[in-house]
């Protein structure tokens, strides 16, 4: 009986583990983040929601969590944004998990460098 | 034995000194190039001070470069897309009608110490930040305009319309309302307002009121301004000299 139930469960494994349709993202320059990726994927917000709180009302400028520094590293090279495609750093994810991002009505999505450019 | 001490104690000095000194600027480019980590503190009060006399009239540098700085749209004369688009400085010309003397002004937020939109505000988004400056927490604002009813000098503009391309370092957006940040993201990396900048006769002088050495503190000692409306009683932080 026990066997039986090894064998299903590792049959039924790949299905569920493997995770077939996760989004592929364009990380952009990526390298080293500020916590490791998976740590990130689960408490992103709360480092910015700390962050803007701490810069727009006490002007700490600390750039390590503040959402430009994220989209300096992580906007993609080919168009310098991190929303507008399906593979985007923010927008890939955020469709995944259907979680509607609202940063972005008011926060540029570009680089600094390619908006001076694009001005 | 005293003699090696004495070089060993000189020794020590001079190298702790030069330490001291290959260290200081490093620290300095750390923080120019990563941000200030610490708060703003209420040691500093940053406001304006503006020379009506060295302001021209049908000038428009200063609000152009804070449209520009801003990546405000200007309105429609400017080439923008709606008349409902925002203002954040305005030239102001004023005529004595019994006189005849004419006077041009740079009008924005006057920066109150006691601002009456952060009163009003339901919400706590309208704010002062310690070192003086008003600032809207867009992230609180829920688009009432209370403060828009309440300030007196009708220095803030409500979003109408969706945005694009914000300049990174100014967010804005549909349905919450803003006015003059004084540049706090030029200011807290230590530049001058764009307003202040762009004045190609140096009508506005931009410092700290508090620090009794600056600039702008020796001149308010030495010679008569006024705040606009002094008797509301708000203690602007923009001055006005010549008016």
């Amino acid at each position: 009986m026990k066997t039986i139930l090894l064998i299903l469960l590792l049959a039924a494994a790949p299905s569920w583990a493997a995770g077939s349709i996760v989004p592929k993202l364009d990380i952009g320059k990526g390298g080293q983040c500020v916590k490791d990726p998976q740590w990130m994927r689960k408490n992103h917000m709360h480092l910015l929601t700390q962050q803007r709180d701490e810069t727009v009302r006490k002007g700490i400028r600390d750039e390590t969590y503040s959402l430009k520094n994220c989209i300096e590293c992580h906007a993609s090279l080919r168009d310098n944004s991190v929303i507008g495609r399906d593979d985007s750093f923010c927008q890939g994810c955020h469709n995944y998990e259907a979680v509607s991002i609202d940063c972005f009505e008011c926060h540029s999505s570009k680089r600094k460098s390619a908006w001076v450019q694009s001005k | 034995m005293s003699n090696i001490n004495v070089q060993r104690r000189r020794f020590l000095k001079t190298s702790v000194g030069l330490a001291a000194v290959a260290i200081a600027p490093g620290m300095l480019l750390f923080e120019v190039a990563h941000g200030k980590s610490e708060a703003v503190s209420n040691k500093v009060r940053w406001g304006m001070l503006i020379n009506t006399a060295s302001c021209v009239e049908g000038c428009n540098d200063c609000v152009a470069a804070c449209n520009k700085e801003n990546g405000l749209a200007g309105g429609l004369n400017s080439g923008g897309l709606s008349p409902t688009d925002s203002q954040w400085i305005r030239k102001v010309e004023l005529k004595d009608m019994r006189g005849g003397r004419t006077l041009s002004l740079p009008m924005m937020c006057q920066h109150c110490a006691h601002p009456p939109c952060v009163d009003v505000c339901p919400t706590g988004a309208s704010f002062k930040r310690a070192d003086g400056i008003v600032l809207v927490d867009r992230h609180r604002c829920i688009g009432c305009r209370y403060c828009m009813m309440a300030c007196p000098y009708k220095a803030r503009s409500f979003v109408h319309e969706p945005l694009h391309d914000q300049n990174p370092d100014v967010p804005r957006g549909k349905g919450t309302v803003e006015s003059c940040t004084m540049c706090v993201h030029r200011v807290d990396r230590g530049q001058q307002p764009a307003c202040a900048e762009a004045c190609p006769n140096k009508a506005i002088l931009f410092g700290n009121l508090n620090d009794p050495d600056s600039e702008i503190a020796i001149k308010i000692r030495t010679v008569a301004s006024v705040q606009v409306r002094a008797d509301l009683g708000l203690n602007t932080g923009v001055r006005y000299q010549g008016l």
